[in-house]
């Protein structure tokens, strides 16, 4: 039996989703031990899962040197908002629960290859990584750390776009944390925004699109506008490599497309080109 | 909707004023705003955006970098247009233009009006999101003082892309907002019909934008909204703009920069 296919039956000292996970792109069954070692990449066709804030966090960086900072700010809830499943302020305590974050962003310092580094992790999980008014906070918190601590500032990006249920007070992030990072470009401070599965919306066009060097993982979703609204509004159908990381890699908007168990490899040996 | 006085007006009703067809455009204000308006072309990389357009501008004897959205008067005007909508090629050229006015001294003011940033194939292929970002962080250190001022629809990342500066200033009849109302409704209520609904929650209205701390000031539209009186509106743009330029040239160049991090900094930290 190769460990891709799924046994008659699964073992009876343990419930089969502990055992076998399943490619959420070939469908592949997958020993659950192989799957989380490979970091979610199917070893059968090279998908890439989505990461968690903390499992990404364990793929980047060297193990146990994450040190997390501003994990008290929070979800805010300037409007007040309510729609017609509820309110913001409990779908915000229930991704909290579910995430154990308090916001979309993780942010610290931590160590990739021995170089010192500050980061900033998106979890898409919490509220879609949308990004509000803590998440623009903590990230422009964290490049305000890199400057004072004369360090690099690293991205990683997972974010459907700006989060509706804080209005405009969500939209005002995407230029509060642009010029946190133009004065950590002033500072001569290297910035290399890592653009994961999906990156779009207000994200792509704020703090993910403006790295000294802008890579992402193969076959990410990469894009400003909805496929869906794109295809109402040129009254066509897209090709299906539309908007993949592939895609924006040929229209000249990023600089490598890097798989997810040479990432850190490839991160370390660019801070090195930056003086690192 | 005339009728109604300003107070009963709900925020739907003002999402319809800001949208009115007759509503003055970038061609009134370069009009009846400006006393001379030299449009610069192209962002030398691709092509010119017809939704959105810049040049040299006098307005009240002050010579300014004007950059705006432009939608049109009628159906060829509008299509020519984009009906508003700006393509990276229209962000590139703004960021070209703002380089301008920071190079021969001149303040840049910027009226908003757009739906949106188009959503088309070409807009993707182009980089939307590359150019908007940049102009985010292009115009948070710009040394040249700048007066935005959000005159129709502020349509969410495509208005940001040119509303980033020292004193944001608001028609009272504008709306400002991170998505449509429609798109709104359709996303979280699964219903655009909701839109109304949706308006109202979002508080994109100029006096909710001001209590939240996003704009400065708020100008006044005669009764019934702008286009009831074109003349007065834009007569009020051009005092407000004015009144706002010589307050930021009494700044220096430093202390403007540091005020403006600071002001974009505090949105959202409560």
């Amino acid at each position: 039996m190769s460990w891709f296919e799924k046994p008659a039956e699964a073992p009876a000292s343990a419930p089969a989703e502990t055992v076998w996970a399943v490619c959420p792109s070939c469908k592949a069954y997958i020993a659950t031990k192989t799957w989380q070692d490979a970091g979610k990449v199917c070893p059968r066709c090279n998908y890439h899962a989505r990461l968690s804030g903390r499992e990404r966090i364990a793929v980047l960086t060297d193990a146990g040197s994450f040190k997390e900072f501003n994990s008290a700010i929070g979800v805010n809830d300037p409007l007040g908002f309510k729609d017609a499943s509820g309110s913001y302020a409990d779908k915000a305590k229930a991704a909290a629960a579910k995430t154990g974050a308090g916001e979309a962003v993780l942010t610290g310092t931590a160590k990739i290859c021995k170089i010192e580094v500050v980061l900033a992790v998106m979890d898409f999980k919490f509220l879609g990584g949308s990004l509000g008014s803590g998440t623009g906070e903590r990230i422009l918190l964290a490049a305000e750390k890199a400057v004072a601590l004369k360090r690099p500032l690293i991205i990683v990006s997972a974010s459907g776009g700006a989060r509706m249920h804080e209005g405009i007070v969500s939209l005002m992030q995407m230029a509060k944390t642009c010029a946190a990072i133009a004065r950590l470009k002033e500072a001569g401070l290297p910035y290399i925004s890592i653009l994961t599965d999906p990156t779009t919306g207000g994200v792509s066009a704020s703090y993910a699109m403006v790295g000294d060097l802008n890579i992402a993982e193969p076959k990410a979703l990469i894009g400003f506008a909805g496929r869906r609204v794109i295809e109402q509004t040129i009254k066509q159908k897209l090709p299906d490599d539309f908007q993949t990381a592939e895609y924006t890699l040929s229209h000249g908007f990023l600089d490598h497309i890097v798989p997810r168990k040479e990432l850190k490899n490839f991160v370390a040996k660019i801070l090195r080109y930056a003086g690192f | 909707m005339a009728k109604k006085t300003q107070k009963k007006l709900s925020a739907w009703d003002i999402v319809q004023i800001a949208r009115h067809a007759e509503r003055p455009n970038i061609a009134d204000i370069i009009r009846l705003v400006c006393s001379d308006f030299v449009e610069l072309h192209g962002d030398r990389l691709f092509g010119d955006d017809r939704g959105l357009i810049g040049g040299f501008a006098t307005i009240g004897g002050e010579k300014v970098v004007l950059i705006g959205h432009r939608k049109g008067r009628g159906v060829d005007e509008n299509i020519d247009a984009n009906f508003g909508m700006a393509s990276p090629e229209g962000y590139r050229k703004a960021m070209r233009l703002m380089r301008l006015a920071e190079k021969y001294g001149l303040p840049v003011v910027s009226f908003v009006d757009t739906p949106g940033a188009y959503p088309g194939s070409e807009a993707e292929a182009r980089g939307q999101a590359e150019a908007i970002a940049h102009n985010l962080e292009f115009m948070s250190t710009l040394r040249a003082p700048m007066v935005i001022v959000i005159c129709g629809e502020g349509g969410s990342g495509g208005a940001l892309g040119i509303a980033v500066g020292d004193r944001i200033l608001m028609l009272q009849n504008a709306v400002y907002s991170v998505i449509s109302p429609e798109g709104c409704a359709s996303i979280l209520w699964r219903d655009g019909t909701k839109a109304p609904q949706a308006a109202e929650t979002l508080k994109i209205t100029a006096p909710s934008l001001k209590k939240l701390g996003i704009i400065d000031e708020i100008v006044p539209e005669p009764a019934g909204g702008a286009h009831t009186d074109p003349a007065a509106a834009l007569a009020e743009i051009k005092k407000a703009v004015l009144a706002n330029l010589a307050e930021l040239k009494k700044i220096s160049l430093d202390d403007l920069l540091q005020q403006r991090y600071e002001k974009f900094s505090a949105m959202g930290r409560f």
